[in-house]
C-alpha cells in the first residue's frame, strides 16, 4: 500500500467562513475509506478541493506516484490525470441514452479530433457490457437515463466512474435515497471497486458505513476529529459529543 | 461506416432526397431551361434562401446543440460576403478598364491599370489608393480562402479569449454581440477601406462569365447553394451524431459534469464555434454574388438575433428544424415585406404588412418559446409518438424506488 493522496494543511474561507481548517488527509492505493461527519463539516468541500472545483488559500494537495500537486491543474487534467468523482445529488446526463453516457465516460483519449474521428469498436462495446452488468443496467443500455429510477442513476453514475478507470474515486452519499435492496447492492460494488484502487465514500448512514467495514476518518469544523475503525471512532469522546451524542 | 452513419441518422437521407427533388423541379421550371415558371429574381430569392438554412443549421449546431447562443454568426456570415465580393469587384473592374484604355495608342502600364482600378472603386468613398485589406484582392483562390479562414480566425481568437474565461449563457451572448456591432462599425468606416456604408456591389456579374445570361448564372448558383447546403448537412449530422454529438449535448446540459469527466470542455466549444464560422463563411459567400450587394448593415447584430429566432421558430436541436425554420421565415419575410401580401382592412385602421411583419414575426418567437419549445420540428416527434422522459419530482418506475411521496431521500 503506498500513498495515492496526500492531502496536507488544506484550508479554505468562503466570505469568512472557515469551511476547512488544517486539513489532512492520507489515502493510500488501494484502500476504502469512509469520510464521515455532521453537516457542515468539510466533507463536501474536501471533495472540491481534491477534484479542482475550488481552489485552497493555503496547504498541499499531491496526487500520485510522482507527487503531482493537483492545485495548479483545471478539473478536466485532474480527471484525466485519475480522480473519478461521484457527486450527491446524482447527475447523468438525463437526455442521452446509459449507452452514451456510459460511452462518453470510458477512459479514452479526450480531445475534440480524437472523439469526432473515432471509430465505433467492438472493444469499447464489451466494455459498455462489462460495465452495465456490473450496475445492473444491461437491459436498459437503449433507455434514456432521464426515465431511470433515482437508484438506478446512482448506479449509472458509479458506473460511469468505473467506466472512467480512475485510481482514486470520491463518491459523495452513494446510498441517499435508495432501497435497502440496492443499498446492498451498492456497498457490494464499491467494496469491489475498492480491490484494485483508492475509493472515498463520503456518507451520513452509520449503518451504511458499518457494512462498508473500512477505516473512516470524522471530519469536525474543516479538520479531522478522529481516524480509525468505526468502533474505534465511535468510543472516542469528541467524536460523540459532536456527532454521535447529539 | 457510410451505411451504418446513415442508418443512425435516417433522416439525412430524407433530407438530402427533399433537397435533391426540391432541386430539380426548380430547374426545369426555371427561366434557363425552359418552363419559366419561376422568374429569375425568385430563383435567386430561392438560391438565397438555401444560403440562410445552410447558415441557420451552423447556429443550430452551436446553439442548439452546444448550448452557445451565439449572436455572432450572421456576421461570419459577412464576411464571408465581403472577402468573395472583393474579389467579385476587382475582377471585373479590371476587365472594365481593360477595356477602356485598349483605345489608347501605348499600352497600359501595371501603375495605370492599378490606379484606375482604384478609381473605379474608391471614388465613392473620395480615394483611388488601394488599402492594405484589399492586398490579395486580385486573386481568387486567396479570396476563396479568406472566405473560410478569416471567420475561423476569428472565431478561435474570440472564442478562444471567451471559453477560457469561462464565460457563459447570457454574459456570453451579449460578448457575441458586442463583437459583432464591433465589426459592423469597423465596416461602416471609410477608412477601413472597404467602401464604408456604401459596401461592394454589382456582384452578381460574375468576371468571365459575362457571355451568360443572369437567368444562367442564378441557377448555377442556385445549385451550388444547393450542393453546399447538401455537404453542409452531412457535415453536421456526422459532427452531431456518435460520441462527438454526445459530448457537445452534455455541455450544453451540464458543462461542470463533463469537465469532471476529463474533457476539455473549452476545446470542445472552441471546435464548435470556429467550424461553425467557417461554414457561416462559406454560405455568405454563396449567398451575396446572388444578392449582387453587400454592406456593413448585413453585419448589424439584429441580423444575428433573427438568425437566432429563424432556429427557435424551426426547432432548435435538430438540423432539420433549423432548414425549417430559416426557409420558412425568410421566405414569408420576402413575402410580407416585398409588398405581395394583402393589406387587412379592419375599418378604422388599415394593416400594412410592410409596417407590421416584424411584429408578427416577435409575436409568433414570443409565442413560440412560451407554448413551443421545440419549434415547428416539435411536431415530427409528436407525429413520431416520441415522448421525453418525465421525471421531474418523481424518482423511478421501479416499486423499490424512491417514491415522491417520500419527500426529498436523504
Amino acid at each position: 500500500m503506498s500513498t495515492l493522496l496526500e492531502v496536507s494543511g488544506v484550508s479554505v474561507t468562503f466570505d469568512g467562513f472557515r469551511a476547512i481548517n488544517n486539513l489532512s488527509i492520507q489515502i493510500a492505493e488501494p484502500e476504502l475509506r469512509a469520510v464521515i461527519g455532521p453537516n457542515g463539516a468539510g466533507k463536501t468541500t474536501f471533495m472540491d478541493i481534491v477534484t479542482g472545483k475550488t481552489k485552497p488559500d493555503e496547504g498541499r494537495v499531491v496526487f500520485g506516484d510522482r507527487g503531482d500537486s493537483l492545485l495548479g491543474m483545471s478539473e478536466s487534467q485532474i480527471a484525466q490525470a485519475g480522480i473519478g468523482r461521484k457527486f450527491q445529488k446524482p447527475t447523468v446526463f438525463e437526455a442521452q441514452t446509459v449507452r452514451e453516457n456510459i460511452a462518453m465516460a470510458l477512459k479514452n483519449k479526450r480531445g475534440p479530433f480524437d472523439v469526432l474521428l473515432r471509430r465505433k469498436t467492438e472493444n469499447r462495446e464489451d466494455r459498455i457490457r462489462g460495465i452495465s452488468d456490473e450496475i445492473g443496467l444491461t437491459d436498459a443500455l437503449d433507455q434514456q437515463s432521464g426515465s431511470l429510477s433515482h437508484g438506478q442513476k446512482q448506479w449509472l453514475e458509479i458506473g460511469m466512474l468505473l467506466a472512467q478507470d480512475p485510481r482514486l474515486l470520491l463518491v459523495d452519499e452513494p446510498a441517499a435515497g435508495m432501497t435497502p435492496a440496492e443499498r446492498e447492492h451498492t456497498t457490494d460494488l464499491l467494496v469491489r471497486a475498492a480491490k484494485t484502487r483508492a475509493v472515498v465514500v463520503v456518507e451520513h448512514d452509520m449503518e451504511f458505513v458499518r457494512r462498508l467495514n473500512c477505516k473512516v476518518t470524522v471530519l469536525h469544523e474543516g479538520s479531522v476529529l478522529a481516524e480509525g475503525s468505526l468502533d474505534h471512532v465511535t468510543k472516542n469522546k469528541d467524536v460523540v459529543d459532536v456527532y454521535l451524542g447529539r | 461506416m457510410k451505411n451504418t452513419f446513415i442508418a443512425r441518422n435516417p433522416s439525412v437521407l430524407w433530407f438530402l432526397a427533399g433537397l435533391a427533388i426540391f432541386t430539380i423541379l426548380v430547374t426545369v421550371m426555371s427561366e434557363a431551361t425552359g418552363l419559366g415558371l419561376i422568374s429569375t429574381s425568385f430563383l435567386k430569392t430561392l438560391g438565397k434562401t438555401l444560403c440562410l438554412c445552410l447558415v441557420a443549421i451552423a447556429m443550430d449546431v452551436v446553439w442548439g446543440y452546444c448550448g452557445i447562443l451565439s449572436l455572432g454568426h450572421f456576421a461570419f456570415f459577412g464576411i464571408g460576403g465581403y472577402a468573395i465580393g472583393m474579389w467579385l469587384m476587382y475582377a471585373r473592374t479590371e476587365g472594365i478598364v481593360l477595356t477602356s484604355l485598349e483605345a489608347n495608342a501605348l499600352p497600359p502600364t501595371v501603375t495605370e491599370i492599378t490606379d484606375a482600378v482604384g478609381g473605379q472603386i474608391f471614388g465613392v468613398v473620395g480615394s483611388s489608393e488601394f488599402p492594405m485589406i484589399w492586398a490579395f484582392s486580385h486573386s481568387l483562390p486567396l479570396q476563396l480562402l479568406a472566405v473560410v479562414l478569416v471567420p475561423g480566425l476569428l472565431a478561435l481568437v474570440f472564442g478562444w479569449l471567451a471559453f477560457r474565461s469561462r464565460v457563459t449563457g447570457v454574459y456570453l451572448s451579449i460578448l457575441t454581440q458586442a463583437m459583432t456591432l464591433a465589426l459592423s462599425l469597423y465596416f461602416f468606416q471609410n477608412d477601413t477601406g472597404l467602401r464604408g456604408n456604401n459596401g461592394l456591389s454589382g456582384l452578381q456579374n460574375i468576371p468571365g462569365l459575362e457571355d451568360q445570361s443572369q437567368a444562367v448564372v442564378s441557377l448555377w448558383f442556385f445549385w451550388a447553394s444547393a450542393i453546399a447546403l447538401a455537404l453542409g448537412y452531412v457535415l453536421f449530422a456526422y459532427v452531431v451524431s456518435g460520441k462527438f454529438g454526445s459530448v457537445i449535448r452534455a455541455i450544453r446540459d451540464n458543462e461542470a459534469r463533463v469537465r469532471f469527466l476529463g474533457y476539455h470542455v473549452e476545446h470542445y466549444k472552441l471546435f464548435v464555434f470556429t467550424l461553425t464560422a467557417m461554414v457561416a463563411g462559406v454560405a455568405g459567400a454563396l449567398y451575396y454574388p446572388q444578392a449582387g450587394i453587400i454592406n456593413p448593415a448585413e453585419i448589424a447584430p439584429i441580423a444575428s438575433i433573427y438568425l437566432a429566432v429563424w432556429v427557435a421558430i424551426g426547432g432548435r436541436g435538430r438540423l432539420y428544424g433549423a432548414v425549417i425554420g430559416a426557409a420558412l421565415v425568410s421566405l414569408l419575410s420576402s413575402w410580407f415585406t416585398g409588398g405581395s401580401a394583402p393589406d387587412i382592412n379592419l375599418g378604422f385602421y388599415v394593416i400594412k404588412w410592410t409596417d407590421w411583419w416584424l411584429v408578427l414575426l416577435g409575436l409568433s418567437f414570443v409565442l413560440v418559446t412560451l407554448f413551443f419549445p421545440k419549434g415547428i420540428g416539435g411536431i415530427f416527434d409528436a407525429l413520431a409518438k416520441k415522448t421525453p422522459p418525465d421525471r421531474e419530482g418523481d424518482f423511478g418506475p421501479d416499486k423499490g424506488a424512491w417514491r415522491n411521496e417520500e419527500g426529498e431521500p436523504s
